[in-house]
Formats: structure tokens, sequence, C-alpha cells
């Protein structure tokens, strides 16, 4: 593969599909759609095949001919790559056959989906010349940036909530960016940075690097695709915030088989949501494209808190056009679902992982996932970052001296003990 | 004091790259017909062929959204801020 080879060649409209220039823009002027990356899908076909992909290192940089940059990448080159875990003994508590965990929690370096987009985005802004990057945020967006603004060697300011979990925020501070915390939610963070992106010429990365960033979450599909042994998942359960990594795993699918990596086969993308913000799931449950923004976002799930979601209506799409369905949950049944998914298959997620563990568990017992159908739960972010969500849920440590005595008191009798005899 | 918009980045070849430009009008609605008469094309960018408001357009007035107020009908008085704000993704 040249290095220098360029396989996507424009900015396309994804509503009227008028063509831009690959720039840092990201929206269209005639109809204000968002743009996307447009590639050469037949040269890509020529240049890569299941061999060529599984020769390179074990990166999302295997798929490189997908992903919008012109040279090689220079920023989060080692991203991604994930394990994807069989999980037997939550497939077994949730009822169904065969169950795996796309687990994204251990993604590099800051343990979240959003490393991929950041990869893409920032060695993106470097090829067009920025200086500063900067993003809207929830938190793991933020901590991304400021890591791989770090290592790059690149200034950056990232733009959040004044509520967000201690961790996120730490998680930020510690690589020296600019930490900016606003007093709103994140919708009017977000509307910030709107303003503000043209006026400073900043790469930011949600905002007019959007294109190249949104591209990065293929990544995953690209992943569990050939994890898989080379086929999909018939169902692969996805938060939604904004509903733009269900689109992008969509359109890793689709893109696969249009290259002729996979041969065409039924899989559908369901999507999920916290009850406290779910304009998504509630338009597609009223079967309407449809998005009601909510004006007061009210979860413990803030990754997933986006009233007004710029891809629902998109999200709503692959849905439908997949046979998939959208699922909501209380915060009580994110917490189980955090839990569960530690206790049956010893991963930590964070709250947007106990939404997908939740909402998979209610798509199973309504049928809308057949028990005996193979199912991939998309886990996006580590636990470490929200633990104040789960204080005080999963128990407390037992005090006592350090004496054999108390111990031998203490094990007597011990419901773990006698469990594991048994 | 007039009703002031806020323009946003791909709008502006239409206002001569004025980021905030006077309006008059007694609701968006209004608003949005006077200001295609000053800057002739602004309309159709933000309306769709029905004259409703683009599926990727926000519209706030002094921070609120319309979609919570009264969509093209939400009445402005002097001095009120418009926004014209284009959808942007999660983070």
């Amino acid at each position: 593969m040249s290095e220098q080879q360029t396989f996507f060649s424009n900015l396309k409209c994804r509503e009227c599909g008028r063509l831009y220039p690959k720039e840092a823009i990201h929206i269209c002027e005639f109809d204000f759609g968002p743009l996307e990356a447009a590639y050469d899908y037949d040269l890509i076909a020529k240049h890569i095949n299941r061999d060529v992909i599984a020769s390179r290192p074990q990166t999302m940089w295997r798929y490189r001919e997908l992903l919008p940059i012109d040279g090689a990448p220079t920023v989060g080159a080692q991203v991604g790559f994930t394990p994807l875990v069989r999980a037997d003994r939550l497939a077994k508590h949730l009822g169904v056959d065969e169950l795996y965990i796309k687990n994204d929690t251990v993604n590099y370096p800051t343990l979240s989906f959003k490393d991929r987009v950041v990869s893409v985005a920032l060695s993106r802004a470097c090829e067009l010349g920025f200086k500063i990057v900067a993003c809207a945020s929830t938190g793991n967006l933020a901590n991304s940036v400021a890591a791989n603004a770090a290592a790059a060697g690149l200034t950056s300011y990232v733009l959040i909530p004044a509520n967000l979990e201690k961790s996120k925020i730490v998680g930020s501070l510690v690589y020296g960016t600019q930490v900016i915390a606003i007093e709103g939610a994140y919708d009017q963070v977000n509307r910030l940075c709107s303003e503000i992106a043209g006026k400073y010429g900043w790469g930011f990365v949600n905002v007019n690097l959007r294109p190249y960033y949104a591209e990065g979450s293929k990544s995953m599909g690209f992943e569990i695709a050939e994890q898989l042994g080379w086929k999909l998942p018939r169902h692969t359960v996805i938060p939604m915030a904004s509903g733009s990594l269900l689109t992008k795993i969509h359109k890793a699918y689709k893109e696969f088989i249009k290259v002729g990596i996979l041969e065409e086969q039924p899989f559908s993308v369901h999507g999920t949501q916290a009850s406290g913000c779910s304009p998504i799931s509630e338009a597609k449950k009223k079967n309407s494209d449809i998005v009601k923004p909510v004006s007061k976002p009210d979860t413990i799930v803030k990754s997933l808190a986006i009233g007004t979601p710029a891809d629902g209506y998109y999200a709503i799409r692959s849905m439908n056009e997949t046979g998939g369905s959208a699922e909501d949950c209380t915060d009580e049944e994110v917490i189980k679902g955090i839990r569960e998914l530690a206790e049956y298959a010893g991963i930590f997620a964070e709250t947007a992982g106990g939404v997908t563990v939740a909402c998979a568990r209610k798509l199973i017992e309504s049928g809308k996932i057949p028990r005996n159908e193979s199912i991939v739960l998309c886990i996006t972010g580590h636990g470490l970052k929200t633990q104040e969500a789960i204080h005080g849920h999963c128990g407390e440590p037992r005090i006592i001296n350090p004496s054999l005595r108390e111990f031998e008191a203490l094990i007597a009798n011990d419901a773990a003990v006698l469990q594991a005899q048994n | 004091m007039p009703i002031q918009v806020r323009i946003p980045a791909p709008l502006r070849k239409l206002t001569n790259e004025q980021e905030l430009v006077p309006a008059t009008g007694a609701n968006i609605g209004e608003v949005l017909t006077n200001l295609n008469t000053a800057y002739p094309g602004l309309f159709e960018r933000i309306c769709d062929e029905s004259g409703n408001v683009r599926r990727f357009v926000n519209i706030f007035v002094n921070d609120e959204d319309i979609r919570f107020l009264e969509e093209k009908a939400t009445p402005l008085k002097e001095g009120d801020e418009i926004s014209i704000v284009p959808a942007i993704a999660g983070g």
C-alpha cells in the first residue's frame, strides 16, 4: 500500500449529495445537511482483502483505506483492535446462546471508543495544519482529545458541562489541556462550540472536523466483523447519544460488503438510551423519524445525555433499514446492568455500558432479539470513569483486625465459600 | 434596540461575512422572511420547500430552542437575540 495514495475523494452532503473539498467544514451551505467522507470504493476493493488486512498491525489503522485521511496516521497509531470477548456466563444469565462483548473499556490510550474518532480527527487536523484542537464533550471525548493532543504536541481546549463526573474532569486536566467547564447542559456546550469553532480557526474535532471524526467509529464495526471470523453478528446493540456510533457501525458493515470483504448477510443494529434522555428511542418506538429534543436531560448516564441528537434521524433510518429496534432503561436498571456485566463477564463498564446491557435484556425478553441468534454488545467506556454512579450500590468491604480468629469467625458459613463448594 | 440575528459561518457568504445582522418581525417566521429581502437566498437555506425549518437547523431565541417555544410562531420583542446554529455531533 502506498502511504500517500488517497482513497477518499471529497466531502459529500448526506442530504443533497453536493460535493465539497476535503477541508475543515462540516455542513452543507445549502441545506445544513451533515457532510460525510466520500470514498472511491472500486479503488479500495482493488487494494484490500482479508489477507492484506490480517497481515497488518492489530490497530484500527489496519482498515486505513476506509478512513478519511490522506497520508499515514500521525496521531493515535496504536488505537483500537480491542478484544471481542465471548461472554458465555452472561449469555446464560440473559438466556441467550451466543453473546459477545466488544470491549472498548480497554481502548488505548483513554479507555473509551472515543480514542478511535480522535485518532482520525487529530491525524486529519495535522494534515490540515491546525496547531490548536478542541472539542465539546460529555467527558470521554475530552479525555481522548487531551491525551492524544498531548502525545502529538498539539495545544488543546476541551469544553465540558461543569457537572461532569470528577474522574472525567481529572482525566482531562492531567494531560495539561485547557479545560473550560460551562454552567449548562451538554447541548449548551455544543451550541457554544458551534458558535466559536469558526471564529478562532481551531480544529474542533466534533464541529468543523466532524466528517473525519465521525468516520473513526466505523473501525469498531470493522473489528467486530473481522474478530467474529469475517462475518457479521446477527444483532449489534449500540448505545446512542447523538446516534453517530450506531450509524457508523451500520456503515462499516455495509462498506465491508461493498468492497467484497464480506458477503451479503442479514444483520440488525439496535440502539439504546437512558430513559432520562431518550429522544431517539422515543421517536423510534413511536415509529416516527421526528426526534423531539429533550430540554433537560435527567439521568446518571451523562455520556449519553444529549437532548438534541444530531444524528438521531439517521440512527432511526439505520435501525429501520436493518430491522433493528430501540430501547431505553431507568437509572436503576443502568446500575443493575453495570453489575451484571462485571459479575458475569468480568468487565467494568461506565454508565453507557449499563444502558446497553439493560436494554439488551429488554430486547431479548420482548423477542426483538431471538435467543438463538448471535449478539454483540458494544461497551464503549471504562467504569473507573463514572465510579460515582455505582458508589454504594455494590456493597462495602468487611473490615476486621489482622487476627486469624476474626477471619475465621467471618468466614464460617460465609455465603461465597458455600457457593464455591457447591 | 432591534432584534439581532447571529449568522452561522456557512451562511455568511450571503451576509457579506457579517456575523450579527439586525432584523425586524413579530415572530421567527417573519424575521426569516424579512431577512431574505436583505440577504436573498437566506430563507431557502434555513427552511425547506414547505417553509418548515430544516431538520439540521437549530434556532434559538435568547438561548431557548424554538422547538421548546412556539417554533416559527415564537413571538419576538425588541432586543431579542436569535441564533441560527447547525446541529453538531456527540462527544
